[in-house]
């Protein structure tokens, strides 16, 4: 199996915050990994610096063989390093085909872009409904949509997913899963996958890292982490 | 986008614009003509601190200062290119209202303007490349220092008057000529309306709001945020020179103290009265705003000037409390949107 992540020995700071220490993380190509902890653990830091939007202080990212330490974000999406941030950031004025359409920004290729569009809408066939809508008329549930359905349209080979779950109804978090996995399966696309959900985000990971206060603890197998008693107690509710 | 019929339009409309240009000063009361005309330039410094504040959320309080950059900075060219480039105009500047007004103005005004607007949107990439990679509120405070570093220099160069104000140079015997007319003033503020609309309707124009709606989702697609912040302010600050050359060719007379922080309070009011982001709502703002205070002055006389500024203040705060988004919030009056309107009682 072929690499498509490395975070080498991370470090990074928020002024003299320091969010992530000595940070090793793989993601090979086809993979979907989880990365679990608790709030303020660094989940969001670590997919931050894989895509650029904060510099590590030291270490290294390597996406698909190449350093993309020092490249910036606008080169990393067009590599195909796609970030879906946390909290459904939508553009809440411009229409839901607006957004997606911005998915593909620096995208030229309109064949392409068209597959991708009906690929996003057949994920998200709500959203296809409300396409002259304004986004932020949608609900929480449909905003998580748009937001991944716009990543898609970015075409990535490595989609970084910050706790999409969050805040969303039972019955909508399954949906969401149960989308990525597809995701994955269909297009062969690796999914970094960052979730408070740890259940959810074992049931349907391949490996699984456990962040805590910016250090990975464990990792592993996510069968073999979801049977750790450890864990069990932390983060499942176990116990 | 080039349809042979569009060429037909565009020709159409200069053709009103120069047609207007000659009768209206002959037959339009001379109070409501300069009212018009510094509507038209109001309406081009609006939208285009629109561009700035309202589409990619940035906070600019200097536009006048950028406005002054190119009414001098045109000024000076018309002045002190008389002898070597214009010299076919009138030393005292009067070329008259007619048909041939226009041809004869038609060449310094557009080398005017476009060394205004180059000089100011120069300008605007030094200034704002340094603070719009900043975040917060860096715009605000460089803009209004801008304004006072602007002042300063002006008011220590002879050359264009100092203190005194610039019409012209008694030396060469060369005044700042009469060049603006209707015809450029509403052309210009056609083209910037044309701009601004094509930005906020087309694909590549999305990036600007993109930027304003979220700046870590505009990042996650890919934007340059930073490239995308200082484009909007190179632009709307070249524009805002246009405006100045405009201003400085239809007063003949500039006085540095006329671009100062309240100047640029106006057009911040305007635009925020209009609703942020709305062309239409910088447009009627502009018409609006600029058109009642000469109204009153004349009815009221000088002591209106007294509660002018408090009167903006006054209308800013209740806007807040009742329109926070302004009169047209970030929509657009289109001719489309009323058809619907009326459309829609009769098909229910
Ligand atoms: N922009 C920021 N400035 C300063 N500190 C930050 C910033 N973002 C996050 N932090 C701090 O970094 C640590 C990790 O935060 P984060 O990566 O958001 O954790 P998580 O996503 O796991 O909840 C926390 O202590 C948080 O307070
Ligand atoms: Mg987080």
């Amino acid at each position: 199996m072929s690499i498509a992540l490395h975070l080498n020995n991370l470090d990074v700071s928020y002024g003299a915050i320091q969010a992530l220490r000595g940070v090793d993380v793989t993601v090979n190509q086809g993979e979907i990994v989880t990365l679990i902890g608790a709030n303020g653990a660094g989940k969001s830091t670590l997919l931050r610096a894989a895509s650029g939007m904060v510099r590590a202080r030291s270490g290294r990212v390597e996406f698909l063989g190449e350093d993309i330490s020092r490249l910036s974000i606008a080169s990393i999406v067009s590599r195909g390093l796609i970030h879906c941030p946390e909290g459904r950031r939508i553009f809440a004025n411009m229409t839901v085909k607006e957004n997606l359409e911005l998915g593909a920004y620096l995208r030229t290729d309109k064949q392409g872009i068209s597959d991708d569009y009906e690929r996003a809408l057949t994920y998200f066939p709500r959203l296809r409904e409300r396409l002259a809508q304004s986004a932020g008329t949608l609900s929480g549930g449909e905003q998580q949509m748009l937001a991944i359905g716009r990543s898609l349209m970015s075409r990535p080979k490595l989609l970084m997913l910050d706790e999409p779950s969050l805040g969303l109804a039972p019955i909508l978090v399954q949906e969401i899963f149960r989308i990525i996995v597809t995701i994955n399966a269909e297009s062969g696309t690796s999914i970094l996958l960052v979730e408070q959900n740890a259940n959810q985000a074992l049931a349907v990971a391949n490996r699984a890292y456990v962040l805590e206060t910016g250090t990975i603890t464990l990792s592993g197998n996510a069968a073999d982490l979801k049977s750790n008693p450890e864990v069990q107690k932390a983060y499942l509710g176990h116990g | 986008m080039t349809k042979p019929i569009n060429y037909v339009i565009a020709l159409a409309i200069l053709g009103v614009l120069a047609t207007l240009s000659v009768i209206l000063p002959i037959y339009m009361d001379d109070l409501v003509y300069r009212v018009l005309m510094l509507s038209g330039i109001a309406v081009i410094m609006a939208v285009s601190l629109n561009l700035i504040n309202g589409f990619t959320g940035q906070f600019s309080i200097g536009h006048a200062g950028f406005q002054a950059v190119g009414a001098y900075v045109g000024a000076a060219l018309t002045v002190y290119g008389h002898n070597d480039i214009f010299g076919h105009l009138p030393k005292d500047g009067q070329i008259g209202t007619g048909w041939m007004s226009l041809a004869v103005g038609a060449g310094p005004m557009l080398a005017s303007m476009l060394a205004g607007g180059l000089a100011a949107a120069l300008i605007g990439y030094i200034v704002g490349l340094p603070s719009l990679r900043l975040r917060g509120d860096y715009l605000a405070i460089v803009t209004l220092g801008f304004g006072e570093i602007i002042r300063v220099i002006v008011e220590n160069n002879d050359s264009v008057g100092g203190p005194r104000g610039f019409s012209g140079n008694l030396d060469i015997g060369v005044s700042v000529p009469a060049i603006t007319n209707f015809f450029w003033v509403f052309g210009v503020a056609i083209v910037v309306i044309l701009f601004a609309r094509n930005l906020r309707f087309s694909i590549s124009g999305l990036q600007y709001l993109a930027v304003r709606e979220d700046e870590v989702a505009a990042q996650a697609v890919g934007i340059d945020t930073t490239r995308t912040k200082v484009n909007a302010f190179v632009i709307g600050s070249f524009f805002a020179g246009v405006g100045g050359s405009l201003f400085a060719h239809y007063e003949q007379t500039i006085l540095i103290s006329s671009f100062n922080f309240v100047r640029s309070f106006d057009f911040v009011t305007i635009v925020v009265l209009g609703g942020l982001g709305s062309v239409t709502g910088s447009i009627i703002s502009a018409l609006v705003l600029t058109a009642l205070p000469e109204i009153l002055r004349s009815s009221l006389g000088a002591q209106f000037n007294q509660y002018r500024l408090v009167s903006y203040a006054l209308l800013l705060i209740v806007m807040m409390l009742v329109r926070p988004q302004g009169i047209f919030g970030r929509g657009e009056l289109s001719f489309a949107k009323l058809r619907n309107k009326f459309k829609k009682p009769a098909t229910q």
